[in-house]
């Protein structure tokens, strides 16, 4: 072999001509010079030489690098067979676009979320703490640390090589001069935080420990920030900046890389600064995220295990408090892409669904086009054609479909994934996701592993047969190759069980999500706007003027017109907000041993029960009449869940409630509302409402119900907002049904994704069937011929095909019935509004498939049954 | 597909190539000329069969045992000579040797068997 040689065969054959042609001039001459005639010459000239193309032949042969020779020359063939049918090559390439631009887009971002390291430096090492609960009644198995927590853990335990805290925060942003002002959320990070993780600044510095404390003014902003807002221009360093009011110093910017834990956060301040020093050594004061680096020689059971037993003890110690039994800990990956590995895992299982539906419909398709050139092929098998140049000519042609899909998929892919990520909210380093070698060599994996399933089968199935069966069956043919028609009916009842498995997945998902999206979270949803805000500390500095900001603001907003009801709380239902507290009922001493009792705690302002439509049971709401701010903290109105929960049979009018972080006091109740649903997808839980206009709750949500569209209130909403305090800033403009909205928004794309892949795998099933039924049709052309001139009446051959079409479908539909069954197990964790059995889905499905398999094989078998004898047994 | 249908060609093949080699000892020659010595050296005994020729020249030069340039012939036509080279003047050396001791070889089985039946 010799490559240089390989190139230039043409050039050597031709210099072989020439010589050839000079050795006959010799020859030629030499018999002339003997007294031969010239033409006589030349024939005898000719005859002693012999074959000059046998000649050429040999030598061009001997040249060539027959591997190479062979994958081109079945390239060639190839491209030309597919480009004879356009429509099936077209047809083909789509369909592998679609599925492998699915495939890739799911692979990008599955491996941006879930795979990719963090950028920190060795972040396998990293892990998360958090404290544990053996309480069942609240739905919290991770909870965020408090900060005496965090401190003796540190101090006293040395599983860890260090351990740091972050805990979330928001302030408002402005200018020096108050200008500008936006809603940013931030951190507080202890001054080990960035060291720990691995993190340099990319300008400036990060914490010192001495700067970690109460009343820290320095801050480090994140590379977004900094670009964003201050140009990217490093003169920023040192400057000032106004948090909520107050100037910090910006110190340092990170880079860009950091966009820890998620897009959102834009900005740095100590830890001890946005922790007051009256909560810095409580144990019940659950505020912080707690990252630990585990130790080379240390496991993180036993690291854990030291962190539960200071916990513990410190559970003993405080029985009155949520002070949490035990530690639990979890991967960084894992603790930012909690909320989405499920909904991804979901997605990946439905695309490999829809690539193996695409893959069949391949091979289906390439098995009737064996079936269309089955004369071809057992002529050029008589023709002496080896059987493994027959296959590899047809792998050759479903690799070009595959190739041609795998790049169309591609660039499909880049365009979904950019679609993907501005749709998902909840994607962590959404900002990362891009298209690198890795996704690049998945696709190729992917289009080569395709290729091979979906091409060998049939090329295995098409040649290989007796060479003298295959051109009598395409000379006469009654029965049609059974074998292969058993192959193609089973290739289908395989397609048409996975599509009822997608289908019934994806028609769980959508009466899961519209019962959601139905959802009564049992409070006014129409017409509502909610707008927060909040007020900065160093200018509200008493309670008196945090009041009198939230009455007037009140006061002015019922006057505007076409607002029905206004009302201030901190949040409002179907946000999924869970924040609790542990309380004590001083009228039920607890048994020791009893485990504490835990609720979620909103507050509320006297209009905000009526602005949100919510009922009172008994008792009374909140009211401005006490003119003593500092007593209408003391009255608290519980809900319908607390009072069955912790009042069954008596009545909770009047008694007490002792919370051991708000202080020693006693609450009374006072009222019993309705329950509300905290999130879409959970039942109600006990609820405590405190006073908002109590003096201390510098946050609040406006809860306004309008006469009209909520969000053209939203403008005059803010001007008054604006005319008693214009640096404050306003965020989460949003009507109820927008939150409500909001909360499903992942749900929603999720179910949307899943019911578009059930769709396409419908529509490919139903053309595979439609391909096999009018294939075997013309297969059948001759008999049906035959059976209609012998009387066989229209109606019975359209049934006889019609049935022949249905027999897969039904069998399929069966499996896929079954193996669906197996399946909604796994969604199960997904659907609150519907059983994982729920017949109405099944059935719809089942009538689904049905239809559209009635509606694939009724064409094939209408055209059976209009056949005209005469032609159908004239063909061939 | 190629057939192959001459199942003791390699052993032809090697004869050819190591008179080719032999042939162009005596100096740079054309096809035509190779086939002729050949020819006229065995005494028309052998017959070069143009169909391996060509194929065994290029071979040839493909292991740079020959070298090739376009002059003219004694006729005064355009005409492809080939050339010896060092790599085939050793190689020549060694088949030569290898075919020496081959016909020895075979002389002595065959020898033997004529002398044992003539000796009855």
């Amino acid at each position: 072999m010799n490559w240089r040689r390989f190139f230039r065969r043409k050039r050597a054959d031709a210099e072989l001509m020439q010589e050839i042609e000079s050795y006959m001039a010799e020859e030629i001459v030499e018999r002339v010079a003997r007294g031969v005639p010239a033409q006589e010459a030349r024939r005898q000239a000719h005859i002693k030489f012999g074959n000059s193309s046998a000649v050429r032949d040999t030598l061009w042969q001997q040249n060539t690098i027959s591997v190479l020779d062979k994958t081109g020359r079945d390239l060639r063939y190839s491209v030309r067979t597919l480009l004879r049918t356009p429509g099936f090559s077209l047809m083909a390439i789509g369909v592998m676009a679609l599925c492998i631009g699915a495939s890739t887009s799911l692979f990008t971002i599955v491996q941006s979320a879930l795979l990719k390291p963090l950028p920190f430096r060795d972040p396998a090492n990293l892990v998360m703490v958090y404290e544990r609960y053996r309480l069942n009644e609240f739905p919290i198995w991770y909870a965020v640390v408090a900060p005496g927590d965090y401190l003796d853990w540190r101090a006293e335990t040395h599983g860890f090589a260090d351990m740091a805290a972050w805990t979330p925060w928001n302030f408002n942003l402005s200018g020096e001069h108050a200008e500008l002002p936006e809603a940013v959320r931030a951190g507080g990070s202890t001054w080990n935080f960035f060291s720990l993780l691995g993190v340099r600044p990319t300008l400036g510095r990060t914490f010192s420990e001495a700067e970690d404390h109460w009343g820290a003014d320095t801050v480090v902003l994140t590379w977004d920030l900094f670009e964003r807002r201050f140009g990217g221009n490093p003169a920023i360093l040192g400057k000032q900046i106004h948090l909520s009011s107050k100037p910090y110093t910006v110190i340092g910017v990170l880079p860009r890389s950091f966009r820890y834990p998620n897009a959102k956060v834009q900005l740095w301040v100590p830890y001890q600064s946005v922790t007051p020093p009256e909560y810095l050594h409580s144990y019940a004061y659950h505020t912080s995220h707690v990252v630990a680096r585990q130790r080379p020689d240390v496991s993180l059971a036993n690291a854990i295990a030291q962190v539960s037993n200071v916990q513990a003890r410190l559970h003993a110690g405080y029985p009155n408090q949520a002070v949490s039994e035990a530690a639990i800990p979890r991967t960084l990956n894992d603790d930012l892409g909690s909320d989405v590995k499920k909904p991804l895992l979901l997605l990946v299982c439905a695309v490999a669904c829809m690539l193996l539906i695409g893959c069949l419909n391949l091979a289906n398709l390439l098995v009737a086009r064996g079936a269309a050139r089955q004369k071809e092929v057992a002529i050029r098998g008589a023709l002496g054609a080896q059987r493994w140049t027959l296959i590899r000519e047809q792998l050759m042609e479903s690799g070009l479909i595959c190739l041609a899909g795998g790049v169309l998929g591609v660039a499909l892919s880049i365009a979904a994934t950019r679609w993907m990520i501005g749709t998902w909210k909840d994607l962590p380093s959404a900002s990362s996701i891009h298209v690198d070698g890795a996704i690049l060599a998945f696709a190729s994996g992917l289009v080569f592993l395709t290729a091979l399933s979906a091409g060998f089968l049939p090329a295995v199935s098409s040649t290989g047969k007796p060479v003298l069966a295959g051109l009598q069956a395409s000379v006469r043919t009654v029965g049609g190759s059974l074998s292969r028609t058993a192959l193609r009916k089973g290739l289908l009842t395989v397609e048409i069980a996975a599509t009822v498995v997608l289908l019934v997945a994806s028609g769980l998902l959508l009466k899961n999500f519209l019962e959601l999206r139905a959802t009564d979270l049992r409070c006014a949803t129409d017409n509502v706007l909610t707008m927060s805000y909040s007020l900065p500390k160093q200018k509200y500095d008493t309670s008196d003027k945090v009041t009198a900001f939230h009455e007037s603001l009140l006061d002015r907003i019922a006057l505007l017109p076409g607002v029905q009801a206004v009302g201030l709380g901190e949040t409002v239902p179907g946000t999924g907000e869970v924040e609790g507290d542990v309380f004590s009922i001083p009228e039920h001493p607890r048994s020791s041993g009893e485990d504490l009792s835990i609720a979620l705690v909103r507050r509320a302002d006297p209009g905000y029960f009526r602005a949100l439509q919510i009922p009172l049971l008994s008792g009374r709401f909140f009211t401005r009449q006490d003119p003593d701010v500092e007593h209408r903290g003391n009255k608290v109105i519980i809900n319908d869940a607390f009072a069955q929960k912790w009042f069954p049979g008596e009545n909770p009018m009047g008694k007490h409630l002792k919370v051991p972080l708000w202080g020693d006091g006693e609450y009374e109740i006072v009222g019993v509302v309705a329950d509300t649903l905290h999130q879409v997808n959970a039942p109600p839980s006990p609820t405590i409402y405190l006073q908002q206009l109590e003096g201390s709750v510098l946050h609040g949500t406006l809860v306004v119900r309008t006469a009209g569209d909520p969000l053209l209130f939203s403008l005059p909403i803010q001007k008054q907002i604006a005319a008693l305090d214009s640096e404050l800033p306003v965020s989460s403009v949003l009507t109820m049904r927008q939150i409500v909205g909001e909360s499903l928004g992942d749900l929603r794309l999720m179910t949307s994704l899943v019911l578009a892949f059930a769709v396409l795998s419908l529509v490919l099933a139903s053309v595979g069937l439609y391909g096999v039924l009018s294939y075997l049709m013309t297969q059948r052309t001759t008999e049906l011929g035959i059976r209609i001139a012998l009387g066989a009446q229209r109606g019975q051959v359209l049934w006889l095909i019609l049935l022949d079409g249905l027999r897969p479908a039904l069998f399929g539909l069966g499996f896929g019935l079954i193996l669906s069954m197996a399946v909604t197990r796994v969604i199960r964790s997904f659907l609150y509004g519907v059983k994982p059995l729920d017949p109405s889905v099944f059935c719809i499905v089942t009538l689904t498939l049905l239809a559209v398999a009635t509606l694939a094989c009724i064409a094939p078998a209408w055209r059976a049954s209009r056949l005209d004898p005469m032609k159908a047994l004239r063909t061939e | 597909m190629a057939k192959k249908n001459q199942p003791d060609s390699e052993m032809l093949k090697g004869t050819l190539d190591m008179m080719i080699l032999r042939t162009l000892v005596g100096g740079d020659a054309h096809g035509h000329t190779i086939a002729k010595i050949i020819e006229r050296t065995s005494e028309d005994v052998l017959e070069v069969e143009q169909g391996s020729l060509y194929p065994a020249l290029h071979r040839l030069e493909d292991r740079r045992w020959v070298s090739s340039y376009w002059g003219a012939s004694e006729n005064n036509r355009k005409a492809k000579f080939y050339r010896l080279t060092a790599e085939g003047r050793k190689q020549l050396v060694r088949e030569t040797s290898r075919w020496q001791q081959m016909t020895r070889a075979i002389g002595l089985v065959m020898g033997e068997e004529l002398a044992g039946s003539g000796g009855e």
